[in-house]
């Protein structure tokens, strides 16, 4: 749908951890929301987070009801002889009347498109389908309809691609970042045995330890390997080796060797966004607080809108949520981050 | 609370007594007295929520020691779905726990009632999380499943106490989100 400044209405679309989270997404006016079962099948499989099925079917009628559609996100990879886990999820799904499953396995993009040719498939971030010639694979095999771009893409790169694929892009405006190729950082598997992409979590809080000492200093350890030390007055980040900072010969002291904490934050970019051809716009962070979901949908909501009416996105500041209380644009506005 | 909205407008001296008041209200009440309030909030949430319990899974019999570094006391809670238990100790009693989330008393009730976000207070330093992390997350994520303000769901439950606990609360906090744009 065009408006009348010349964009094309953009779907928001949302996390959501818990139901209650779902409808904090829905009230605040995300046009659709995405969360995962709880276990390994989504990539936020966290401890106390997620959907029973039962809880999945509840949600659906609630966003249904109010005009809000509901990704199911089975966008992590299993292993061999685990695949009854993941064909469960995406049969829950289709039952259920999910509007789209967000997939990332082949095998299991195959298992949907076969077994439910009318469900549609979403190509998660997780994928890591980052040219052409790669989404157009995915989309001529499994009819993916939607592809989840990586965050390693300027917006120009952006429009780039959408010239040349068949399908709608969705691209993430505000969350969690990091230096990873998507889908493949093995990083935590290396140091705690669990894997990222196919256990679906990114550092267990099993594995995680804070140790403050009487001075207010912070020892973050995941496993055994020292993280950070986050100095008193400093702000902290998440628990992950991407953003940890190490001893490394480069330079002297602790470096953040992969990147810094730090969240990503397309507000300033979102008219450019909406004019490369992206056709939803994604806010990362399941494993945030209804708090945050409230906050950030809002704001989003009210910027879109703003820029469809032709006004000044009108953001308003979501610095106090970002991790480290920093923000980046990341590569969506140049190649030399990082 | 006309002594509250009084003070509401007299600048930021005011506005750390209120920063205060629950701590100087609290410190003199032997905890005797205040044991009775706790164990009726934690009954309250097991009726009321039973579905939470479900999120916690293996860590139902956890202890988790809140503490509130602004008040003279902590509480351990151990949410047990059949008999949740939320008790108060004086803090050189040092109670043993398995986790433990520290932060004003403030921000600990504004994060349990889905006001501010706990990661968000993370960054800032401003809650403390030590012990067993992934027992810290489950209760979070287990709270945070919640429509509407826990804390009104909580005080509605005192009966004819609960008017003017709510009216001194919202008072409070109000002052409290006000400090915090300043």
């Amino acid at each position: 749908m065009n408006d009348d400044a010349g964009y094309i209405r953009p779907e928001l679309v949302c996390p959501a951890g818990t139901p209650a989270g779902l409808r904090a997404a829905i009230d605040a006016g995300a046009d659709a929301v995405y969360c995962g079962f709880q276990n390994a099948t989504n990539a936020r499989n966290f401890p106390g987070l997620n959907f029973t099925p039962a809880e999945l079917e509840q949600a659906i009628g609630y966003a249904h009801a109010r005009g809000a559609k509901v990704l199911l996100a089975v966008n992590t990879f299993p292993s061999a002889g685990k695949f009854d886990l993941w064909r469960e999820a995406v049969d829950y799904g289709a039952r259920m009347g999910v509007d789209a499953v967000i997939v990332a396995d082949i095998g299991v993009a195959d298992y949907a498109a076969r077994a439910y040719p009318n469900l549609r498939l979403h190509l998660s971030v997780q994928a890591g389908a980052s040219s052409p010639e790669g989404i157009r694979f995915y989309c001529q095999e499994f009819g993916v309809k939607r592809v989840v771009l990586p965050r390693i893409l300027t917006v120009s790169e952006i429009a780039d691609i959408h010239r040349q694929i068949p399908c709608e892009i969705e691209a993430f405006i505000f969350g969690n970042i990091g230096m990873m190729a998507e889908g493949r950082c093995s990083l935590t598997n290396y140091v705690t045995g669990v894997s990222t992409n196919m256990d679906g979590v990114c550092s267990p809080a099993a594995d995680v330890h804070y140790v403050e000492d009487a001075d207010r200093n912070l020892t973050t350890r995941l496993g055994a390997v020292v993280i950070d030390r986050v100095a008193c007055g400093e702000f902290a980040g998440y628990p992950t080796i991407c953003k940890g900072r190490y001893v490394c010969g480069v330079k002297s002291g602790g470096y953040y060797a992969f990147e810094e904490p730090v969240s990503l934050n397309l507000s300033a970019l979102l008219p450019d966004l909406m004019r490369a051809g992206v056709t939803a716009l994604k806010i990362e962070g399941r494993q945030r607080s209804r708090a945050y979901v409230k906050s950030v949908v809002s704001a989003f909501r009210t910027a879109v809108d703003g820029v469809l009416a032709g006004r000044d996105p009108g953001l308003a500041d979501l610095l106090a949520l970002t991790e480290g209380h920093r923000q980046t644009e990341g590569a969506f506005r140049s190649k030399a981050w990082r | 609370m006309a002594i509250l909205s009084k003070i509401q407008h007299r600048g930021s001296s005011v506005h750390s007594l209120a920063w205060n008041i629950p701590r100087i209200l609290l410190s003199p009440v032997p905890l005797i007295l205040l044991q009775p309030v706790f164990s009726r909030i934690a009954a309250h949430v097991a009726r009321s929520r039973p579905d939470l319990f479900a999120r916690l899974g293996p860590h139902l019999s956890k202890r988790f020691l809140i503490d509130p570094v602004d008040l003279p006391f902590v509480l351990v809670l151990i949410p047990d779905a059949a008999t949740p238990h939320l008790t108060a100790y004086r803090r050189q009693e040092n109670p043993y726990y398995d986790a433990c989330i520290a932060g004003t008393f403030f921000n600990l009730l504004e994060m349990v009632d889905g006001s501010l976000d706990g990661d968000a207070l993370f960054f800032t330093r401003d809650l403390r999380v030590s012990g067993d992390t992934e027992a810290v997350v489950a209760l979070r994520n287990a709270l945070d499943d919640f429509d509407g303000s826990v804390i009104d769901n909580i005080v509605t439950s005192f009966g004819p106490l609960s008017k003017p606990v709510a009216l001194a609360l919202s008072a409070l906090r109000t002052i409290r989100a006000k400090d915090r744009h300043e």
